[in-house]
């Protein structure tokens, strides 16, 4: 760069002869000078600038371009997890309380078809229907050819049907992966587990979701994916609950009943052993519910839970602990039983116009079901106190059993209280509560007089509920039923060995429009066993049951519910491990002698 | 001097981008493995809730009921009774042993059998 002189001479001196002053050449280049500077240092400014922005754009670019990728992409799980931390996408199994599987959950496969991949859709169709009965092929061909673009064929298929479509050979029939619950034991403990359905579904998977029963109450938190793997024990135990379906399958067909019923309950702890209802369904196969007629003719209603009876004189025994517990009478207090009784403009009668009158102790009534004693009885406690006592027990609420159907199983009980109502409920008219409800006030009853809530699932702490009777009145209690099978109406229950102690309970069952049938009943036996150190409650309930081998037609409780109660607890009570209390036979005893 | 420190530097990069490249590949090695292994536990899990199911349709008890009365004339099952209990007082002592046999065993008669001995095992607790 060439340097120009601020003075340049030659400049200068011609200035000078011109006359001009020379300092206007020098400031001149001064300002050329600076200029030059000037825009020297812009350029390269601007360069820098220049820089600057494109990195700028490149480094954000870069950020958002990532960020769009991440944003964009399915997400992957981390490889290098290791395996114990993999999901398990699946519905928790059921089991019962030894571990034995309820429910559980298989691979199957779903069949769908895109028709527009199909090569040959009146083939597809034809063959199709080859494999599966059900379908009809005119309506699979239309289906095929109405302009779709997919379409399910069929919700679960077994493997060899999957083989056999998949031989078909057509690229537009395809399997999804479907998860399927299965229940192995079939039609056993129907009632209690319910039932499941897909819910959401996809081609690669479909919601399992419970319809009824256990599955359905439980819904939450056996899909809870933190839960998977775990399996729900419940309280159940597989073994008994079969021996009993057995029996009282058994047991309804020679009483010749529409429907029955049983509950095994653990009084420790409010643990259901078994539940039973028939007649029953497989859960696998769950039949779709009637939309006429009576829902409580369908197998799937649950006769334990959901039925509501008018229980009869199983509820005796409450009116004659609560008395008991008051202090108003002891057992061998003579009361009024003289029938029948007249209250108003209504007469109270016993079973076939007997008089167990005039006077009768309280344990007697409760032996020989005497009506009116127990009216009586209920008529000194009074209709407030009788009322608070029976809510203690449980009657005026839905069970708490862990089932979707509990809740919506509320007690039938008068609104009003009159002095007949009292005297009424005091032998079991006019109030309605299912067997489960039974169980509940029974087990209380007879486990020392603390409030017992029935439960569904297994569990080992032993909670004592408020005491609702003491445990005097308990014993007491106990040994009133006692004598209803040594020497009153249930003398068909007694089992050797078991102190069966119970009471029986025959309701005429209510006509739609009002009033009662006189041939349709609803027979109850309520007991617990063994009487000396009682463990297990059981009720067991027939619907129209009758009783033909005698010379006549027999429809007491005595003569249906008993003894089929009887052959349960002979059959179940080995099974959960009770000893019969015998005196051992000492035949081999040896005596000594010399002679 | 400098020439050398270059040479170093060169070959340290070049073994360190042999290093990393060799990394790489095991690790991805490592990830596919990892991949094929979870596979084959989830395979695993799936065929032992298979089998899982199996075994319980299998020992279902109307099946083993059925079962039980097929096979009743080999093995006689029947179902648990109360008199099935026992009581470790009702099995009858081993007789006592023979406590000082006489050190002349020779017998002085022929022994002679009289009726029949008639021993009926008592295995069956009788209940009133």
């Amino acid at each position: 760069m060439t340097r120009i002189p601020l003075r340049p001479l030659a400049r200068i001196l011609s200035a000078r002869a011109r006359g001009e002053n020379p300092d206007t050449i020098e400031r001149e280049n001064i300002r050329l000078r600076q200029k030059q500077t000037h825009d020297r240092a812009r350029a390269r400014a601007q360069g820098r600038l220049l820089l600057l922005g494109v990195a700028f754009t490149m480094a954000f670019t870069s950020i958002g371009a990532r960020m769009g990728m991440m944003a964009a992409t399915m997400p992957t799980e981390p490889r290098n997890a290791s395996s114990g931390a993999q999901i398990e996408a699946q519905r928790a199994d059921l089991t019962d309380r030894n571990g034995r599987i309820l429910a559980t959950n298989i691979l199957t496969h779903s069949l769908y078809a895109q028709p527009k991949d199909m090569v040959d859709p009146a083939r597809v169709a034809h063959e199709l229907v080859g494999i599966f009965p059900d379908l009809d092929e005119k309506q699979l061909l239309a289906r095929f050819t109405d302009g779709r673009s997919f379409l399910w064929i069929k919700k679960k298929l077994s493997p060899e049907q999957m083989q056999q479509v998949h031989d078909i050979g057509d690229p537009g029939l395809l399997f999804g992966p479907r998860e399927m619950r299965l229940y192995p034991n079939g039609r056993l403990a129907a009632h209690v587990l319910g039932g499941t359905s897909f819910g959401a579904e996809g081609v690669n998977s479909a919601e399992v979701i419970g319809t009824a029963g256990i599955e359905k109450a439980l819904d939450a938190r056996l899909r809870d994916p933190a839960n998977a793997g775990k399996p729900v024990a419940l309280s159940l135990d597989l073994t008994v609950q079969a021996t009993v379906q057995e029996v009282l399958e058994g047991g309804m067909k020679m009483m010749q009943a529409k429907g029955a019923a049983a509950v095994l309950l653990d009084i420790r702890t409010g643990e259901v052993l078994s539940l039973v209802s028939l007649p029953d369904f497989d859960p696998n196969d769950r039949p779709q519910p009637m939309v006429k007629g009576d829902p409580a003719d369908s197998p799937l209603f649950n006769r334990a839970v959901q039925g509501v009876y008018e229980l009869g004189s199983t509820f005796k025994i409450f009116a004659a602990a609560q008395a008991l517990d008051l202090g108003l009478v002891n057992p061998e207090t003579m009361i009024d039983a003289d029938a029948p009784m007249i209250w108003g403009k209504f007469k109270i009668k016993e079973f076939e116009n007997h008089n167990y009158g005039p006077l009768l102790s309280v344990r007697n009534m409760i032996v020989k079901s005497s009506n009116v004693g127990a009216a009586r009885l209920a008529l000194m406690i009074g209709g407030v106190r009788q009322q608070a006592f029976l809510k203690s027990l449980g009657f005026f609420d839905p069970t708490p059993v862990e089932l979707i159907e509990a809740p919506y199983a509320k007690p039938l009980v008068p609104s009003r209280w009159p002095d007949i109502t009292t005297i009424t409920t005091a032998y079991g008219h006019g109030i309605s509560a299912s067997p489960m409800h039974l169980a509940a006030a029974y087990a209380t009853i007879a486990n020392g007089g603390t409030l017992v809530r029935p439960t569904l699932l297994k569990s080992d702490v032993v909670e004592n509920g408020p005491r609702i009777i003491s445990p005097k009145t308990s014993q007491e209690a106990v040994a009133m039923l006692r004598g209803v099978v040594t020497e009153g109406t249930a003398s068909l229950g007694d089992v050797p060995g078991y102190s069966v102690a119970g009471k029986t309970g025959t309701a005429d069952k209510p006509k739609k429009g009002g009033g009662y049938y006189h041939d349709k009943v609803v027979n109850t036996f309520a007991c617990t066993f063994p009487s000396t150190n009682p463990k297990y409650v059981l009720i067991l309930t027939l619907d129209e049951p009758m009783e033909i081998v005698g010379s006549q037609v027999r429809r007491t409780a005595g003569w249906t519910a008993v003894p089929v109660a009887a052959e349960v607890i002979r059959r179940v009570a080995p099974l959960l491990g009770l000893r019969p209390e015998v005196e051992t036979a000492s035949a081999t005893e040896v005596t000594l002698a010399s002679n | 001097m400098r020439s050398v420190l270059y040479a170093v530097s060169f070959l340290a990069v070049m073994g360190l981008a042999f290093w990393a490249y060799r990394e790489n590949y095991a690790t991805q090695d490592a990830l596919r493995n990892v991949d094929r292994l979870q596979n084959e536990i989830a395979d695993l899990r799936d065929e032992l809730a298979m089998q899982k199911a199996e075994w319980a349709y299998l020992n279902r008890p109307d099946r083993i009921r059925e079962l039980a009365a097929i096979s009743f004339d080999k093995l006689g099952l029947l179902p648990m009774e109360p008199s099935q209990f026992g009581d470790a007082k009702d099995i009858p002592y081993p007789p006592p042993p023979a406590a000082s046999l006489p050190s002349d065993l020779s017998l002085s008669a022929p022994i002679s059998v009289q009726g029949q001995l008639d021993i009926v095992p008592t295995n069956e607790v009788q209940i009133p």
